[in-house]
């Protein structure tokens, strides 16, 4: 398969992919040059401050992207998508404790400091093996994974699906929330794990692992923009489209759509749980709120926000909604709610295919209004 | 049984007591003991409560009475004692004696006679000694029992006067229980195994204490009267044991109705409309707010100001609900997934605006009298009062729901129109406004839960997301569109959560319930009662 | 096209960064960092609108060092990462020159990193668990030896002999709790005296507890409970405790987290007699305090609103602070930071604060009993000011560390067995 049959398979005659793929690369190669080549005086330079943030934006665009995935395609709806992404945090994150050793503040060898704190002799089992990189980001991949595996298989076999698999879902991450606030847990409780120095032995308050941590969040993103891709433009994918549209009927066909369901749900679990160990070293804190379920919920808005169903728009709800909030919180931080709240309820109603949908929207418009005027002229000559 | 065994035991012991009767008391001594009240510190303060209550005369009882609740004070400029009574910014106040009134009084003329919780305990025993031969049944009762914990032997003699003039069986028996509870303390040591074996099945926290005090060794020399005490606590423990499986079914009603409450609305905005409403605890949030103004509103009526906000509420949620399904929800019809985001957004939108409007803090709703308190069963047993007018609230408001669903012509369109919109509308439903007044429907009902919520929890911004998760599990565990499923749900919930809670602490015991529901869910995936026929496949 | 919006918005999302940097540096920027919306706007808000009346107050003085204080507030709507998002806008691209924020635990340990890194200046005003000095922040709230162990021994002396700790479920309470246990246990307390009981956030189904904890005071003994439960939780609770007909002269409850604020939310009729322990009363007697009442109710505009403790806090912080500038004539953070050392300043309950060199207060202990009009009286009260340690002397591990940022130590946690300072980033 040659490279231009491969790109033309990913992306087809898509131009919104198209455009969408050029805009992310272009922001991931020309997001670090700015900030290190270009002088901090010159008005093409990208501060620190902004490279974090965008890294942030694009990890939250991966975890919109993932939901996209399963709802766009499959029309299985997740209220509970937080949990993948914060137990890949927790499972970086975990390394990242690791990593600090004795420089703790009690100066304990092995256990982290809240561990010392509330009196744990030894590490719990489940810690072990996370002060090697590559068992955490094994975990990171396995550990929602499997969660996935485990939760789909219960509910797809069980035909749980609709609003009956949103709202358990929204359940599974709830119970996880109330699970990790638990000290008992061995998570840190409320406060998470914070207080990271570094990882593999990078500073995470050097600039380059800064950059590297943003370089790597658009590779990540671009990768799993590509793999969807593959995914829904295969055979495979034509199945999902007809589980969103009919399941009964693609299940009276012979279509196994528990396992097809089953399949498409772990890959967004796991590039869900990507996006969090990648958002985890960007912003030093991971904690039992981002299992919240109010933070699904927001997910889901991002990805209803840009237009579900086209992967592109699941990426431009996300940077966009969080681009907004970061500048509402700072410019009218007492009435952010109020503009972000009438946006969703404007975007739900005048948009209903999302941001990506308006050119579209547009362009019907303008061709009805034309189309109008010959029809009236049709049934009314003489006027 | 076990009243009237004291309570005849104790009028021998009073028969043969000696009747003497205090010498009366000056005018001048009095004064000067109530005087002694405004000591500098708190140990001078509790001498001079004893002083006074050594007097045992009831002249001293409303000037305890006001220190007790902290309205005693010194008027700085004549030195009195006096007992103040807030009107709006100054104080009326009265000679604490006599009760004369002196006139009204700006507060910084006044110093405060202050006390702290060791004098109030003080201070409840003294007034209850003095309060056994005056004030009514109820006084006299109360007073009785207040003295079982703190009193030690050397009050039996008054006592036993009050047992002697006592003509209430009932009041007797209490103060036979006390007069037992005391000689148990010490004395005689037949008489205090006497008094032991007399408290056995009294099921009284205080006299427990008593017997719990008794039996152990640190505070009793006395092998005999230990093992005694050990016994009779345990065989009275028993009995007790059942009583506490009655309050933890109580606990559970309770949860499961406020559980049912908060999910009413959303089986009908969800359940039936299949409108996936987010913004149904803003809702609830709403119609505790509601209580609030009413309250501000009308700060001479608290007792009745819950009967006025629930049909307030109703309009106003439902007023907010109809609005909403007129601008945003009518054309999400058909696409409940996107409900879900619009709802979103307009929880947002009015969680700001009572942020802007009422401020971030929490409002203060006041408890009405008679919702406060407790009824009691026994000794052992005490239901509530706010916890039992909410289940019974529940269940009528359950039932009023149910009737006019089954019955009203509105119900009967309601449910024409779920069922099959198509013919509905050809049979002349108009079916927008059937619709709109659905979800009107919905929302008010919230609102009226909001009322009840308002006695409960906190009034504030935050209320209504406390409650949509648990709203939505109980809506999907029942079975959606069914309002007797969502109650049955509710129920199961509630007494799961509570009989669990014991042994597995409050954490741990929700997280068990919603990894049950998942369970469950797997087992029959449209919930407990799942609506028949088509309507299940979508 | 779709492309073109994101990178669009990513370059305003940038210029509008630049546009803010650019302005005029006449003005000292005073950073406020506390939620105005989400869980913990209940409490924040308070603290935002008192940090910007001390602002008003001071450019009415003619600001500092000649010139205007500005304030720049921000929202980090009660979402922890989004805290370290803010705390780094505030000090890069707004270059405010001192921050005042957070209430939370979390929050502060999310921004931390951030203030460090960037070498920024923290003032914290809320009571904490301790366990902590950073060199960039100043920790105005009560640490534990403040608020928690002067409560106990007032308790103590009244009598109480079992105890019932409960807490909700995160640091504050399980440090707090963990060093009454071994405090209670020094004391002669046997274990079978003490219970300790968690509950999560917004906890608000009490009956089992409440009943649970009124049959353990029934064994007999004295029994008092101490509470961290945590902001939204305690309506419920004391609603639960006055229903059940537990009274204060039975088993007093004193909080460490229930203040004057969280009181106006509630009916306190049922609650007279129970107590809380605080470094600041609204009710304190004294002329600072009136005025300062006087003035809060002026920038406000509501009569009605309370003063609570951390808002004393962020007012000697502040001022502090002012103090702090004026004497080395500079904003610069290590010079402010060296000239707070020693610095004094007066408090609102009629004495002096110092600022010690563990970053921590030196503050008076008061605890009060409710009263029905939902303000404290004050039944007891240290007689000197208590000085704030940052780590606890009743933990084997914490009690082999100090904190000092003067020579010769120099640090946050200084081990002294080891003789060197652990954790430290810098």
């Amino acid at each position: 398969m040659s490279a231009t049959n491969i790109s033309l398979r990913l992306l087809g005659n898509d131009t919104g992919a198209r455009v969408f793929l050029a805009a992310i690369i272009a922001l991931t190669v020309l997001v670090p040059i700015l900030n290190v080549a270009v002088p901090p005086d010159s008005p093409f330079h990208v501060p620190t401050y902004a490279v974090s943030l965008f890294g942030k934006y694009l990890c939250f665009a991966l975890l919109a992207l993932s939901v996209d995935l399963i709802w766009g395609f499959c029309g299985i709806l997740s209220l509970g998508h937080g949990a993948f992404f914060a137990i890949g945090g927790y499972a970086i994150g975990m390394y990242m404790m690791r990593e600090i050793g004795p420089r703790g503040v009690y100066g304990h060898p092995e256990l982290p400091d809240f561990m010392v704190f509330l009196n744990w002799t030894e590490l719990p089992w489940f810690w072990l093996g996370f002060d090697m990189f590559w068992f955490a980001a094994a975990m990171v991949v396995v550990a929602p994974g499997l969660l996935a595996f485990v939760f789909g298989w219960l509910a797809f076999r069980s035909r749980v699906s609709g609003v009956y698999f949103s709202i358990i879902s929204q359940a599974m991450t709830y119970a996880l929330m109330l699970a990790f606030f638990r000290n008992d847990m061995g998570f840190g409780g409320n406060n998470g794990l914070t207080d990271f120095k570094d990882i593999l032995g990078f500073n995470l308050q050097a600039n380059a692992t800064r950059i590297t941590l943003f370089v790597f969040s658009g590779v990540a993103l671009i990768g799993a923009f590509a793999l969807c891709r593959f995914i829904v433009a295969s055979k495979m994918g034509r199945v999902l489209i007809a589980i969103r549209d009919a399941e009964a009927r693609a299940r009276f066909v012979g279509y196994r759509t528990d396992m097809y369901k089953l399949f498409v749900f772990s890959v967004s679990a796991v590039l869900a749980g990507i996006a969090g160990a990648l958002y985890v070293p960007q912003v030093g804190i991971i904690n039992p709120g981002e299992f919240s379920p109010l933070k699904s919920i927001e997910i889901v808005v991002w990805v209803a926000l840009g237009g579900r169903g086209t992967l592109y728009g699941a990426v431009l709800g996300a940077i966009s909604v969080n681009a907004l909030k970061s500048y509402f919180t700072a410019l009218a931080p007492e009435i952010w709610l109020f503009l972000l709240g009438g946006l969703f309820v404007l975007v739900t109603v005048a948009l209903p295919r999302g941001l990506v949908g308006l050119r579209g929207q547009l362009a019907r418009r303008r061709a009805n209004s034309g189309a109008l005027k010959p029809k009236l002229a049709e049934r009314d000559p003489a006027s | 049984m076990n009243f009237i065994r004291t309570f005849l035991a104790g009028l021998l012991v009073v028969l043969a007591a000696a009747m003497a009767t205090p010498a009366p008391v000056s005018a001048g001594e009095l004064e000067d003991r109530v005087k002694a009240l405004d000591a500098k510190n708190f140990a001078g303060k509790g001498k001079a409560i004893e002083a006074l209550e050594a007097l045992a005369d009831p002249a001293a009882l409303p000037v305890l009475r006001a220190m007790q609740e902290g309205l005693l004070f010194r008027e700085k400029a004549t030195k009195r004692i006096v007992i103040g009574v807030k009107a709006a910014r100054s104080f009326e106040i009265f000679d604490a004696l006599s009760g004369e009134a002196l006139g009204v009084v700006k507060k910084r003329k006044l110093k405060k006679i202050s006390v702290n919780n060791r004098l109030r305990g003080r201070l409840r025993l003294a007034i209850g000694a003095l309060a056994l031969t005056s004030g009514d049944a109820a006084a006299r009762s109360s007073a009785a029992k207040a003295l079982v914990k703190d009193a030690d032997p050397t009050i039996l003699p008054a006592l036993d006067r009050a047992l002697a003039r006592e003509q209430e069986v009932e009041v007797a028996a209490v103060m036979g229980v006390a007069r037992a509870a005391i000689q148990a303390k010490g004395g005689e040591k037949s008489a205090r195994l006497a008094a032991i074996s007399a408290l056995e099945g009294v099921l009284d926290r205080e006299v427990m204490v008593v017997l719990g005090t008794l039996s152990q060794a640190a505070n009793e020399p006395d092998a005999e009267i230990r093992a005694l005490a050990t016994e009779t606590l345990a065989a009275t423990e028993a009995s007790g044991r059942y009583y506490g499986m009655l309050e933890t079914l109580f606990f559970g009603v309770s949860l499961g109705s406020v559980l049912l409450l908060a999910a009413i609305g959303l089986a009908i905005t969800f359940g039936v409309m299949g409108v996936i409403n987010m913004a149904h605890g803003e809702m609830i949030m709403l119609g505790a707010y509601t209580t609030y103004v009413i309250q501000q509103v009308f700060p001479g009526a608290i007792e009745y100001s819950l009967a006025i906000a629930v049909p307030v509420a109703f309009l106003v949620s439902g007023a907010v609900g109809v609005v909403l399904e007129r601008s945003v929800i009518r054309f999400l019809y058909g696409r409940p997934l996107e409900t879900l985001l619009a709802t979103f957004g307009i929880s947002l939108v009015l969680q700001q605006a009572v942020r802007s409007i009422f401020s971030p803090l929490n409002r203060s709703v006041i408890t009405p009298d008679w919702m406060s308190g407790a009824l009691e069963v026994n000794a052992a047993l005490s239901l509530t009062y706010n916890r039992l007018t909410i289940i019974i609230f529940t269940f009528v408001l359950l039932l009023m729901i149910a009737a006019l669903l089954r019955y009203s012509s509105f119900g009967l369109r309601m449910r024409a129109v779920t069922q099959n919109r198509a013919m509905a509308s050809a049979m002349g439903i108009r079916t927008n406004w059937v619709d709109a007044l659905t979800f009107g429907f919905g929302s008010g009902i919230a609102g009226i839960a909001g009322v009840a919520l308002s006695q409960l929890t906190n009034v504030g911004p935050n209320l209504g997301q406390q409650y949509i998760v648990d709203s939505f599990m109980v809506v999907v565990f029942g079975g959606v569109g069914n309002i007797w499923g969502t109650t049955l749900g509710a129920m199961t919930l509630g007494i799961a959560n509570k009989v669990m809670e014991p042994w597995s602490g409050a954490v741990l015991g929700k997280i068990l319930i919603l990894v049950f529901i998942i369970l469950f869910i797997q087992k029959r995936p449209s919930g407990m009662f799942a609506l028949k026929g088509r309507a299940a496949e979508n | 096209m779709q492309g073109k919006t994101i990178l669009g918005m990513a370059t305003a999302a940038a210029t509008f960064g630049f546009a803010v940097t650019a302005m005029a540096a006449d003005t000292i920027k005073v950073g406020v960092l506390h939620s105005l919306s989400g869980t913990m706007a209940i409490s924040e808000t308070t603290l935002k609108d008192t940090v910007l009346m001390l602002v008003e107050e001071q450019n009415k003085k003619g600001g500092v060092l000649g010139k205007k204080l500005e304030a720049v507030v921000v929202d980090p709507a009660s979402d922890w990462p989004l805290f370290a998002e803010k705390a780094r806008e505030l000090l890069e691209v707004h270059k405010v020159d001192v921050v005042f924020g957070n209430w939370t635990s979390v929050s502060r340990k999310s921004v931390l990193p951030v203030i460090e890194e960037l070498n920024g200046l923290l003032f914290y005003p809320v009571q904490y668990e301790g366990e902590e000095s950073s060199k960039n922040v100043f920790y105005t709230g009560a640490a534990p030896n403040q608020q928690a162990i002067p409560a106990v021994d007032y308790l103590m002396d009244q009598g109480i002999q079992r105890w019932v700790l409960a807490g909700t479920d995160y640091v504050y309470p399980r440090t707090t709790n963990k060093i009454l246990e071994s405090y209670l246990k020094t004391k002669g307390v046997a274990a079978e005296d003490i219970m300790i009981n968690y509950t999560p956030f917004g906890h608000s189904d009490w009956q089992t507890i409440v009943s649970d904890i009124k049959s353990f005071g029934a064994a007999g003994k004295k029994t008092a409970v101490v509470s961290t439960i945590n902001g939204d939780a305690n309506v419920p609770f004391y609603k639960e405790l006055g229903n059940q007909g537990i009274k204060a002269e039975d088993i007093p409850v004193v909080a460490f987290s229930v203040g004057e604020e969280e009181l106006s939310g509630i009916d306190t009729a049922p609650l007279v007699g129970h107590l809380a322990a605080w470094n600041y009363f609204m009710s304190a007697d004294a002329e600072v305090n009136e005025d300062f009442i006087a003035k809060w109710h002026a920038f406000i505009k509501d009569e009605k609103r309370v003063t609570n403790d951390p808002m004393e806090a962020h007012y000697i912080g502040f001022n502090m602070w002012v103090k702090a500038v004026e004497k080395s004539g500079t904003t610069d953070v290590d010079t402010v930071r060296s000239a707070m050392y020693g610095i004094t300043y007066p408090n609102l309950t009629g004495g002096v604060a110092v600022m010690n060199t563990n970053h921590h207060l030196t503050k008076p202990v008061l605890i009060g009993e409710i009263q029905s009009d939902g303000q404290f009286e004050t039944v007891w009260q240290t007689p000197g000011g208590v000085i704030g340690d940052a780590w606890t002397d009743f933990l084997p591990d914490s009690a082999r560390i100090v904190a000092d940022w003067t020579a010769p130590i120099t640090c946050g946690n200084f081990n002294i067995d080891t003789g060197k300072c652990s954790g430290q980033n810098y």
